[in-house]
């Protein structure tokens, strides 16, 4: 039975090693055993057949960042729920009405991104923010401007 | 000393038995699917097909290792390492079944049994993006760029809604070990399970686990990483030979990690149903057995004269197992609480890959942005619901 710290994580490390062997093992075989015959077809990118052209740093989706900053700010909420859990028991009532609070403040920012269109995938672009006091710093022409028209 | 030996066995016994699973994980994937759409799957590589991951290792062992002059070399070469490092390594916190002593030896069964096990699946899995993430950002190709963008955006969309299903069955048992999780989860309640899906009320949880773990492990209906009919094959398109598999072994590995945290969070880990030690062996002897009936059965009107043969030497084997459980149940109690442990944690674990398969199978893919707006605006508010009312309940009682 393990009792020191060293020993409980022995295992841990055992597998990480036999993990890293496994690892190195199926990429070195592949490359040790398989036969190698170059041309320049085969160097080329695959796009079903076609010649490739253009590059594949292409400009991609502001979406996936936006994502990625949403998912660092809500899970640490989630690490922040462990510890509260583990203590729980201990704290009852007064435990669920703090994380309340804290779930609540959470929730007020999923909301707001909601309402912007962050997790809409589908909209072009994000929506301006419509606020309700709204100050018109540039007040609209008082006098019409005279329409264009294509007459013949 | 005596423990540095035991664990050597222990994770030479379980490397091996995980790597044995995850090949013919792919063989009953490709049976099962097979059958679903009235075919016969593999059939000829030894007897159906039972040989067949065998000759998929050493053909793919054997294949051209292409690593074309347009990719960054580190990356492409680090990226299926990491996604098979980093899926053989959560393996080692997963508790198989209860404390065990055969032979004088006292020892636990499973690998490691330390305080952070929850802890640290979760951040080995997170971890796993990467693998993924970089194959398609290395490879610079159009299709594995876009592949490897869906894929990291996914993965951590719905690692959030998977780290709040996994809060809830932790407030009842307030621990983070795996195995104190699943000594909470003993006995049971007039009768029914003192499981977490069951007396604990979390089986709308247990169902946004298993719904996030499809998502995590880029499974049907959430491949979009892959998705063939438009990016050809996602992620891994410029791959071949072993770092090819690598990726297919990482997901399979995955999957087994995912249905053993399943198991062992919601479905009592390796605990019976049946109460008494005695009915839960006689129990799994009798599956056996029946199992093994069946193929007795089979082989008297079996269409090929080679299943005449082989189908009674698998019954006998069966069988013999079978007898195993009978003699843990009657004769030797220390083994049978070890091999009914093993036994029930297999059964349910394999249910659950059973029911990936299953899904696989049954499911057509989604959209990407309905896959997003699943993940933020259903999954995420209806787990972090589960959870505060878990919470209430339990602070409730006390």
């Amino acid at each position: 039975m393990p009792t020191t710290l060293l020993e409980r994580y022995f295992p841990v490390v055992l597998q990480a090693i036999l993990a890293f062997a496994i690892g190195t093992l199926l990429i070195g075989a592949s490359a040790i055993l398989g036969k190698r015959v170059r041309n320049a077809v085969k160097n080329t990118a695959y796009e079903c057949g076609m010649t490739p052209y253009g590059t594949a740093k292409e400009r991609f989706s502001v979406k996936f960042y936006l994502v990625a900053m949403l998912f660092i700010l809500f899970d640490i909420e989630a690490i922040f729920l462990y510890p509260w859990a583990v203590v729980f028991r201990d704290l009852k009532m007064f435990a669920f009405f703090e994380m309340l609070v804290f779930v609540i403040l959470i929730l007020a920012g999923f909301f707001y991104i909601y309402k912007k269109g962050a997790l809409d995938w589908t909209a072009e672009e994000l929506k301006p923010v419509q606020h309700k006091i709204h100050v018109d710093l540039m007040p609209a022409d008082p006098v019409p401007s005279e329409k264009v028209t294509h007459a013949a | 000393m005596e423990f540095i030996i035991i664990t050597l066995v222990k994770t030479g016994l379980v490397a091996f038995i995980l790597l044995t699973t995850l090949a013919y994980l792919q063989w009953v994937e490709r049976k099962v699917i097979a059958h679903v759409q009235a075919r016969v799957g593999p059939y000829r590589v030894g007897p159906h097909g039972l040989l067949q991951p065998l000759a998929d290792v050493v053909k793919l062992m054997t294949k051209e290792d292409l690593i074309p002059d347009h990719v960054n070399k580190v990356f492409y070469v680090l990226a299926p390492f990491l996604a098979v490092f980093l899926a053989l390594l959560s393996i080692s916190v997963i508790p198989f079944g209860p404390a065990v002593e055969i032979f004088g030896i006292k020892t636990n069964l499973g690998l490691a049994d330390i305080n952070i096990g929850i802890l640290l699946i979760l951040a080995v899995s997170s971890l796993g993006v990467y693998g993924i993430a970089l194959a398609g950002w290395a490879s610079n190709n159009k299709y594995s760029l876009m592949g490897g963008l869906r894929s990291a955006a996914q993965m951590v969309s719905y690692e959030l809604p998977m780290a709040l299903a996994i809060a809830a069955p932790l407030i009842l048992s307030n621990s983070l070990n795996l195995r104190e999780i699943v000594d909470t989860q003993a006995g049971n309640w007039y009768g029914i399970p003192n499981w977490n899906i069951f007396t604990g009320g979390q089986i709308f949880g247990f169902f946004l686990f298993m719904i996030a773990a499809f998502a995590e492990t880029n499974r049907i209906p959430f491949d979009l990483p892959e998705a063939e009919n438009e990016l050809v094959a996602g992620f891994h398109v410029e791959y071949s030979s072993m770092k090819f598999a690598g990726f297919f072994m990482a997901e399979y590995a995955n999957m087994i990690t995912v249905c053993s945290v399943a198991t062992v969070l919601f479905l009592g880990g390796w605990h019976s149903p049946i109460p008494s030690q005695a009915g839960s062996g006689v129990f799994a002897a009798l599956v056996h057995f029946a199992a093994a009936g069946m193929l007795f059965f089979h082989a008297m009107h079996a269409a090929r004269p080679f299943d005449k043969i082989t189908f009674p030497v698998f019954g006998v084997v069966i069988s013999g197992i079978g007898a195993i459980f009978l003699a843990g149940a009657f004769v030797w109690p220390a083994l049978g609480a070890a091999i009914n442990g093993l036994f029930w944690y297999g059964a349910k674990t394999f249910i659950l890959l059973f029911v990936f398969i299953w899904i696989r199978a049954t499911l057509p893919r989604f959209r990407y942005d309905q896959l997003m707006r699943f993940a933020w605006l259903f999954m995420f508010p209806a787990a972090l619901l589960n959870m505060l009312i878990t919470a209430f309940f339990v602070a409730l009682k006390g």
